[in-house]
C-alpha cells in the first residue's frame, strides 16, 4: 500500500533528475517497452562481448547527441530540426567509429557495419525529438544515461543468452562441461528474433501479474 | 573491384542474406507497417525506390569522396541523400495517392532511419561494386525486403483468427513468426555463392 501512495505522489510533482533516470530503465526500457532500434539489438547481440560494446557506443552516441541537441534547441529552426539532429548524430557516429577502429581492429570488424548504422538507431533520433528538443541540458544527460543504460542492459541480456546457449561460453570462457551440445542455431537470426520474443514475453508476463494482483 | 556477376548478386541480395531475415535491417517498418499484404506489398516499392536513388548516389559519391580525400564524409553525405530522396518520395506520393499517404502514416518519413537503406549504401562501398553491379544490389535487397514483408504480412493476416494466449500477442507473436521465416531462409544458403 505505501509504495502505491509514494509511486502517485511522484506522478503529481514534476519529474526529477532521478526520475528521468530510472524510467529508462524499466518503465520505457527502449528495448523491452519502446521496442526502439532493433536492428543493432538482433544483428550484434551473437556474444556478450559485441553487445556489450555496441551497447556503449551506441549509449556515447546518444548522450553526446541529446547534450548538443538540448544546447542548440533554441537555435536550430522546426522545419530542419530532423535534418539538423541527423547530422548531430552522423558526427558522433563518425567519431565513434574512428575511435572503435583505434582502440580494437578485431571488434571494429566484427561490429562491422552495424557501428556506422547507429546513425539510423530510431532510439537516438527519437529521444533527441521527444526529449532533448524541449529539456534543458541537465534533464537530458540524466535521459540520456538512463536510455543508454536501460538499452545497455537489454543489450547484454539478449547477448548473454545467445552467447550461453550458441557457443555454451560466457566472454569467450567456456562453461560446460565437454558433453555439452551447443544450440548453434541461437548464435544464427534466427536465434536473435526467438531470444528477443522470449525476454518480451518474461516482460509481458511480469506485466500482466502486476496489473492482476 | 568485385568479380561477382549479376544474377550472383541479384540472388544473394534477394535470398541468401535478406535483409531483414539475415541482417535484420529495417526491423522497425517490418514490425510496424507488416500488418497488411496490401500495405507492405507498397512500403516494400517505395523502400525499393528510395534504395535504388540511394544506391546510384552512394556510388557517385563516394567516388567523389575518393576524389578529394575525405572519406570520413562519407557517413554524413549518405544520410543527407537519403533524407532528401525520401522526402521526395513522401512528396510524390502524397500527391499522386492520399489513401496510400495516410496508410503508411508515419513509416513513409521514417524509412530515411531504415537502416536497410543506410546499410545498403554502406555495403555496396564495402563490397566495392562498380556502377552496375550497385544497381542490381540494390533491386535485389529491395526485392528482398518486399518479399520478407509480404511474407509476414500474409502470415500475421492469418494469425489474426488464430488463438492465442493473450501475452504472446502482438509483437512476440510478430518475432516468433520472423524467427521461423529466418530458420526457412537459411535453406536459401549456398544458392548464390560462385
Amino acid at each position: 500500500m505505501s509504495n502505491q501512495e509514494i509511486d502517485k505522489g511522484s506522478i503529481n510533482t514534476a519529474p526529477t533528475s532521478t526520475d528521468e533516470f530510472i524510467k529508462g530503465l524499466w518503465k520505457e526500457n527502449p528495448v523491452f517497452v519502446q521496442v526502439l532500434g532493433m536492428c543493432p539489438v538482433l544483428a550484434v547481440s551473437n556474444t556478450a562481448v559485441n553487445a556489450l560494446a555496441m551497447g556503449m557506443a551506441t549509449a556515447f552516441v546518444l548522450l553526446m547527441s541529446n547534450v548538443l541537441v538540448s544546447l542548440l534547441r533554441n537555435f536550430i529552426p522546426k522545419e530542419v530540426r530532423i535534418a539538423s539532429y541527423i547530422l548531430i548524430i552522423a558526427t558522433f557516429v563518425t567519431i565513434t567509429d574512428y575511435a572503435i577502429q583505434a582502440i580494437s581492429v578485431d571488434l571494429h570488424k566484427s561490429l562491422g557495419a552495424f557501428i556506422s548504422l547507429i546513425v539510423v538507431n530510431c532510439l537516438i533520433l527519437s529521444r533527441a525529438e521527444a526529449f532533448a528538443s524541449k529539456n534543458t541540458v541537465s534533464k537530458s544527460v540524466m535521459d540520456a544515461l538512463g536510455m543508454g543504460l536501460g538499452f545497455i542492459i537489454a543489450l547484454f541480456s539478449l547477448g548473454a543468452v545467445r552467447e550461453i546457449l550458441g557457443n555454451g561460453a560466457f566472454f569467450g570462457i567456456s562453461l560446460f562441461p565437454d558433453g555439452f551440445q551447443e544450440w548453434v542455431i541461437m548464435i544464427l537470426p534466427a536465434g536473435g528474433f526467438f531470444t528477443l520474443a522470449a525476454w518480451l514475453l518474461v516482460f509481458n508476463l511480469i506485466k500482466q501479474r502486476r496489473a492482476l494482483s | 573491384m568485385n568479380q561477382e556477376t549479376y544474377s550472383q548478386i541479384f540472388i544473394n541480395a534477394c535470398l541468401v542474406n535478406n535483409f531483414v531475415l539475415a541482417y535484420f535491417l529495417g526491423i522497425c517498418p517490418f514490425l510496424g507497417v507488416s500488418g497488411k499484404i496490401d500495405t507492405s506489398s507498397k512500403m516494400g516499392a517505395a523502400v525499393t525506390f528510395v534504395m535504388l536513388i540511394a544506391s546510384i548516389c552512394a556510388y557517385g559519391i563516394h567516388s567523389l569522396l575518393i576524389a578529394i580525400n575525405a572519406p570520413f564524409l562519407q557517413l554524413i553525405s549518405y544520410i543527407v541523400v537519403i533524407a532528401s530522396t525520401v522526402q521526395l518520395v513522401e512528396m510524390f506520393v502524397k500527391k499522386m495517392s492520399p489513401t496510400l499517404f495516410k496508410a503508411l502514416g508515419i513509416f513513409l518519413p521514417l524509412i530515411t532511419t531504415n537502416c536497410a537503406i543506410l546499410g545498403l549504401a554502406l555495403f555496396q562501398t564495402n563490397k566495392g561494386y562498380d556502377f552496375f553491379q550497385s544497381i542490381v544490389y540494390a533491386l535485389g535487397a529491395g526485392a528482398g525486403f518486399t518479399l520478407a514483408l509480404i511474407l509476414i504480412a500474409g502470415l500475421r493476416e492469418q494469425l489474426e483468427f488464430a488463438e492465442v494466449p493473450k501475452v504472446i500477442k502482438g509483437t512476440v507473436l510478430t518475432l516468433i513468426v520472423a524467427g521461423i521465416l529466418s530458420l526457412a531462409f537459411m535453406g536459401f544458403s549456398g544458392l548464390g555463392s560462385s
